[in-house]
């Protein structure tokens, strides 16, 4: 399966976005921040590559705080 | 814990005296909250927001989920600006030393507690100008009075909901009108009231909500903090502290952003996952029912009061226009005096002296040597009333 990553600035936004995707048949998973894509210690949120722009959407939608949408 | 017949927590401690301390801290908790902070603690406590590992992420979404709940309690839109902190005073002090600077003027009332009043005085001496208010000897304020004080330079207006020392609230919504007519900011110290009085920031138009988890909120202490509107730009509300935040690892400056910048340090979730458990226990309870409980409670204390020959009850003397928190002093007793028989020979525990709240004193005229408090809870019953009262009553006889 090939994944993209969603970057926050903070783990609060991640567990935001988790929210947000929750309800949806989307499957998304809290994982550490690959390094290659930021220094941070923290944590971003891995999904499918299939489902990046009905996600980008919805971030649009909820107005949920976000970095960028990467894939790995 | 022994529960009474209708399922909750006796307000009677083991050795069967009478909590009637409420306003200080709400004791007992639901038991839901002891059992959520020990799940947390045995399955979840890892450092939330700091590491990538599943009990890391679980304890995250422990602290959101609290953060979620706060918001939806008193009605703030994002829950990413709900701040926690140690408690009110904590969440207090962010907003009054984090927006006011030299030059600001800043009005409130002459019924507040000293978690306002320190943090202003100390402000007054950075050079910001203050007005306090002097409210009715009640505690009633009067909306007027404080749009007659405003002034180019005023920025803000703050005010308790409630009173901590006599229960009086204030009309919150009148002066929030005048504080939106006039560009102000308005920040609302609801330590006497959130969970037991409705509050919501949007319909009630209140920039910034200072909270305590302890009290109404039935969460345990340690936590508390400050919700803050959108009205608030994050750029002119300064951090107290700078720290670890688990975000923005790569840089020594202070992220810039709702909650980090105000949450340095490891929060204490394991509190927090304690008030998310009170906060549902609050929503299945309803902030209606416990208002009417107490309402009630609150009623019968006052009308047995106002028949003691002898005892003085302080503030509106109106269990409609107060919280379930009752001041009064018995004529020819100090109250330290009547503090330590009603605990000693009665079985009575309450708050005596000053309250940390000297200019609501000053305001009820029981300056300096204060009033005796009976703070009144959701597990507090009709008989732990009348035994209070009737142990009021001797004391009041033996004085005469």
């Amino acid at each position: 399966m090939s994944y993209a990553v969603i970057l926050v600035d903070s783990t609060s936004h991640a567990v935001r976005i988790e929210k947000l995707l929750a309800p949806t048949d989307i499957v998304c998973k809290l994982i550490p921040v690959p390094r290659h894509l930021s220094s941070d210690c923290g944590v971003c949120i891995r999904i499918d590559q299939d489902d990046m722009e009905r996600i980008r959407q919805l971030l649009d939608q909820s107005n949920a705080p976000f970095r960028s949408i990467e894939v790995i | 814990m022994k529960r009474s017949n209708d399922g909750d927590p006796s307000s009677r401690t083991p050795e069967g005296a009478i909590y009637l301390d409420n306003a200080a801290t709400s004791w007992p908790k639901p038991p839901e909250v002891v059992a959520a902070m020990r799940e947390f603690q045995e399955t979840s406590a890892a450092n939330p927001g700091r590491s990538g590992h599943r009990m890391s992420i679980q304890a995250a979404r422990v602290v959101y989920e609290t953060r979620q709940a706060v918001a939806d309690l008193l009605g703030a839109k994002d829950p990413l600006r709900v701040i926690f902190g140690l408690n009110i005073t904590d969440g207090l002090n962010l907003a009054l030393h984090g927006l006011l600077k030299s030059g600001d003027h800043v009005i409130t009332s002459s019924m507040e507690h000293n978690s306002v009043m320190r943090p202003l005085r100390e402000l007054v001496r950075k050079g910001v100008e203050m007005t306090q208010v002097t409210c009715a000897p009640d505690g009633t304020l009067e909306p007027k009075m404080v749009e007659r004080e405003v002034k180019p330079n005023t920025r803000m207006i703050v005010l308790n909901h409630a009173s901590n020392v006599c229960g009086t609230l204030l009309p919150i919504q009148e002066v929030a009108r005048i504080a939106r007519n006039n560009g102000l900011l308005f920040l609302v110290d609801a330590a006497q009231t959130a969970g037991v009085l409705p509050v919501d920031m949007l319909d009630d138009h209140i920039d910034l909500l200072g909270f305590t988890g302890h009290k109404s909120l039935y969460g345990p202490m340690g936590n508390g903090g400050l919700l803050v509107g959108e009205r608030v730009d994050p750029g002119e509300l300064h951090p107290m502290r700078q720290g670890g935040t688990g975000s923005r690892s790569e840089h020594e400056e202070q992220p810039d952003f709702f909650p980090d910048c105000y949450e340095s340090g490891t929060p204490n979730a394991i509190g927090l996952s304690g008030l998310l458990a009170a906060l549902s226990w609050l929503g299945e309870r309803g902030v209606t029912n416990i208002r009417a409980h107490e309402e009630a409670l609150c009623a019968e204390l006052l009308d047995g009061l106002a028949h003691i020959r002898g005892v003085e009850v302080y503030g509106t003397r109106d269990a409609k226009k107060q919280t379930a928190t009752v001041a009064f002093n018995i004529r020819g007793m100090e109250p330290s005096t009547v503090g330590l028989r009603l605990d000693e020979q009665h079985g009575v525990l309450c708050r005596v002296g000053l309250h940390c709240a000297p200019s609501a004193h000053r305001t009820l005229g029981t300056f300096p040597y204060g009033c005796v408090r009976f703070g009144l809870g959701v597990f507090n019953t009709f008989d732990d009333v009348q035994d209070a009262l009737k142990a009021v009553h001797q004391l009041a006889r033996e004085e005469r």
